[in-house]
């Protein structure tokens, strides 16, 4: 399966790999073969690419990337990277919360969870960056509901929570030339939703997950 | 390309550092079958010293090996390295952004190129003058005040420390001395000789007899008696080696004790710094890049002045 990566993904990857000369640390767990959704904190658009080629090829072969629909599919390069080089889950942001009705909101967002469970199928893996946005990288934003409903569909599947460091030095929101700083990938232990837990509870503790990752404070 | 190999007495320097290389490995080794467990961490560190040692000569040699450009491209990539340690670590803002890539993608290989195409007056202006004020020029304009004069400085320190000042070890090759025409390979292998093993002594003096500190505050391995042992072996080491250089032998330890002045210099400040920024290596806070930094903090204060005067005197 591992030769079912699109070459320019492989080569993107090497390329992102060599600009943020990348440490990657397994602090909480191994990479194995599980279903899993690795979540971190979103500052760049190397995040996705540096994170995913970050895991060993026969993984990295089953994982895809959650991206906003609205984002990827405004140009036609946007378009060809997200379908056919690096395989996106292409979702609708905000939908939900513009929604009229609270019926309306739970349809919207009904949708939106089973693209991801078909997503996921019997052996993929997902990258997924829950607050939804790209920040300063100063602090972590709310998290999304998306990954709590998601954890409660499908409990057999290991939440990683991973944090990327310095990624809003090396490409920040609004640049297109990157700087060539060190960055810093950490794996943290897996959480789990815990039954009967609310769900702000549960998306607090898991953004505590990633924050709790961090190593190094940028300035 | 592989002139060097026809080069005698390049070729007895590289073999004087094959046998250095060689003794180490022997002494090493020695020490690790008696070591207690007292000395233990200590010897231990010396070996992976030594092993570090072994890579960065077998690199250097391929470089010298290739020719000028094989150096050229060698200590470009050093000031890269070098410069990624020092500005992951130093704070910049968002404002910073376009000035740090053209640090990177345009300045320092600008630098290089410049030593390439021998462009000597260009060469030697285009980061105190040009980009002294480009930077800060950059900064204002992207419109973020804050810690500005900090964020210039700090920026501007690290080009001239990584790009300028190690620069001039390779634009040794340009120099044209009379008679000495095509060996200037020798002078760049002789300041890295002198200056490393002024380093190297200094650490293995003060492992052995050192008491009194220097700055306990900036460098709490630094010593007096470090200092005076190494220095004093190094001067004698580069003395020994000038019949590869156009020196006289007198000359020769002139040379070789101001590399081994400058480059205890160059120490202190990278150390100073580190101490500013919080912390002990430049290589540690992301494992596993080992310090590039401060490997070659003292070349980048020796390689400049060597470099001047040289040019000063022995070049017409």
């Amino acid at each position: 399966m591992s030769n079912g990566i699109h070459p320019i993904a492989s080569f993107l990857a090497a390329l992102a790999r060599g600009i943020t000369g990348v440490q990657v640390q397994w602090a909480g767990c191994e990479p194995n073969e599980r279903q899993r959704i690795y979540f971190a904190n979103h500052t760049s658009h190397l995040d996705f690419v540096v994170l995913w080629s970050a895991l060993p090829s026969e993984i990295r072969a089953r994982t895809r990337p959650i991206a906003a629909k609205d984002y990827w599919e405004q140009t036609s390069l946007r378009r060809y990277l997200a379908a056919n080089v690096f395989r996106a889950v292409l979702l609708e942001r905000g939908v939900a919360s513009k929604a009229q009705h609270t019926e309306e909101a739970h349809f919207v967002g009904r949708h939106l969870m089973d693209q991801m469970v078909e997503a996921l199928g019997t052996e993929n893996s997902l990258i997924l960056f829950p607050e939804g946005t790209r920040g300063t990288g100063e602090k972590l934003a709310p998290f999304r509901s998306g990954i709590y409903h998601l954890a409660q569909h499908r409990p057999d599947v290991e939440l990683v929570p991973a944090y990327l460091e310095n990624m809003n030095r090396i490409l920040p929101k609004g640049e297109f030339l990157p700087v060539p700083m060190l960055s810093l990938l950490t794996f943290g232990k897996p959480v789990q939703v815990e039954p009967d837990e609310p769900k702000d509870l549960f998306l607090e503790r898991a953004r505590e997950a990633v924050a709790s990752l961090r190593r190094i404070g940028n300035a | 390309m592989f002139a060097a190999l026809h080069d005698t007495k390049l070729v007895w320097l590289c073999f004087g550092v094959l046998f250095l290389l060689v003794v180490s490995t022997l002494i090493g080794q020695a020490l690790k079958r008696r070591r207690t467990d007292s000395s233990r961490s200590t010897i231990d560190n010396l070996n992976a010293r030594i092993r570090a040692w072994w890579k960065m000569c077998a690199i250097f040699a391929v470089a010298v090996t290739i020719g000028n450009t094989g150096a050229l491209i060698l200590f470009a990539l050093i000031s890269f390295l070098a410069m990624r340690e020092y500005m992951t670590l130093v704070p910049t803002r968002r404002g910073d952004h376009l000035t740090l890539f053209w640090s990177f993608f345009v300045i320092m290989p600008l630098q290089y190129y410049l030593i390439g195409i021998q462009w000597y007056g260009f060469f030697a202006i285009m980061i105190p003058v040009l980009a002294f004020v480009f930077v800060p020029t950059s900064i204002a304009i992207a419109g973020d005040t804050e810690h500005f004069l900090e964020r210039a400085a700090k920026i501007q320190f690290g080009i001239m420390v990584c790009a300028y000042c190690l620069s001039h070890a390779p634009a040794l090759l340009l120099l044209k001395i009379p008679g000495f025409e095509g060996h200037d390979a020798r002078l760049l292998l002789y300041l890295v000789i002198v200056d490393q093993m002024s380093d190297v002594l200094q650490y293995v003096w003060g492992k052995l007899i050192g008491k009194h500190k220097i700055a306990w505050r900036v460098s709490p391995n630094k010593t007096w008696e470090g200092f005076v042992g190494g220095v004093a072996s190094a001067t004698a080491l580069g003395t020994a080696l000038w019949w590869a250089t156009p020196f006289t032998p007198l000359q020769s330890a002139g040379m070789s004790f101001t590399i081994c002045l400058l480059g205890f210099a160059g120490g202190l400040v990278m150390s100073a710094i580190k101490r500013d920024i919080g912390i002990k290596d430049f290589g540690v806070v992301i494992e596993g890049h080992g310090g590039i930094l401060d490997r070659i903090d003292s070349l980048c204060f020796a390689a400049p002045i060597f470099f001047h005067l040289i040019r000063y005197y022995f070049v017409p």
